[in-house]
């Protein structure tokens, strides 16, 4: 198992599970959670700083190093094409040229479901002006397909709404665009217990990211470590190749042959 | 009288300032931070030699939790 990372825009990663770094109680259970997660790569909001602020409060990247973890700076509130740019050049400067970038742009405050042809065009100039981009998209196959021509470099569609712990609504949608990429497909959102992560590894995604599932679970830490396990399982579970599904058909797994005399 | 627009807020200023006498004012030197002047990004290479006019609008981000 040890050949078998996840390679995005050229680099590999050993653990194929990415979390956010929101919704936490405190810095310090950002820490210990991710540090449980096994996640080397950690998705980060670009926000406003508070003006008057005392100056040493802790922040983000102190708890987190950019050092130890691949920053994903994300677009997370962004309705336009054009926020979501301006969001992540800001967050390009921020650290220091860092390219690699989740970009999400949303349609609708209730749902956040995504709006699919801002963020086609917002990918479009990212692309353009050289960034590395992981795309929060839609289940829809010809959407995904788009994106990866455009030159996203992963695309992320929902398995549910974000932050709705609903799991994996749409195996079938999932199905076709996982056979038709070319670039890693994670699932990003939805997620809300281990299992639900390990389905969608054993539909064969590339990897999940989530983040209100762990933040919010009774014991972040503890859920933390099962989902990379639940990970980790989907996936030799998909590189296993699983038995196929035989409907109305039972088969034994112990000998038909050499039972002791039938009684009577 | 020289009036920003900072995060949304008003700061006055009595003389035109740098980039950087904003950043110190606001005591987040050395803080991993990036600056936007009018919706144009100011590389942090600038804030030195990058003096603010009456009027403009800066936005001032940093990296928070999120999904």
């Amino acid at each position: 198992m040890k050949s078998d990372a996840l390679n995005i825009a050229g680099k590999s990663y050993g653990s194929r599970l990415l979390v956010g770094t929101g919704k936490y109680r405190d810095f310090d259970e950002t820490r210990r959670a991710i540090e449980a997660s096994g996640a080397e790569i950690v998705t980060v909001a670009i926000r406003r700083t508070n003006i008057g602020q005392n100056a040493n409060e802790p922040s983000l990247t102190e708890a987190l190093p950019p050092s130890k973890y691949t920053y994903l700076p994300n677009t997370a509130g962004c309705y336009t094409a054009q926020d979501a740019v301006r969001t992540l050049r800001l967050a390009r400067e921020l650290l220091d040229g860092h390219d690699l970038v989740k970009l999400e742009v949303l349609g609708d405050p209730h749902t956040l479901y995504p709006n699919m042809v801002e963020t086609l065009s917002a990918a479009e100039t990212l692309v353009r002006d050289g960034f590395k981009v992981m795309v929060y998209c839609s289940d829809d196959p010809i959407m995904a397909k788009r994106l990866e021509e455009i030159g996203c470099v992963a695309v992320m569609p929902l398995a549910s709404l974000i932050g709705s712990g609903m799991g994996i609504l749409n195996p079938w949608n999932l199905a076709i665009i996982i056979g038709e990429a070319r670039v890693p497909v994670l699932v990003d959102a939805g997620v809300g217990t281990a299992s639900d992560a390990a389905i969608a590894m054993e539909l064969g995604c590339d990897g999940v990211l989530m983040n209100t599932a762990i933040a919010t679970a009774r014991d972040p830490v503890m859920m933390a470590g099962a989902m990379k396990k639940a990970v980790q399982a989907g996936r030799e579970a998909f590189l296993a190749g699983r038995m196929p599904k035989k409907l109305y058909s039972a088969s034994p797994s112990s000998p038909n042959e050499g039972l002791i005399a039938k009684t009577g | 009288m020289v009036t920003l627009e900072v995060n949304g807020e008003q700061l006055e200023f009595a003389s035109n300032p740098r980039i950087a006498d904003l950043v110190a004012k606001l005591a987040l030197e050395g803080r991993k931070i990036a600056i936007e002047r009018n919706g144009e990004i100011v590389p942090r290479s600038r804030f030195p030699d990058t003096w603010l006019a009456d009027g403009d609008r800066l936005e001032i981000v940093v990296a928070v939790g999120g999904g």
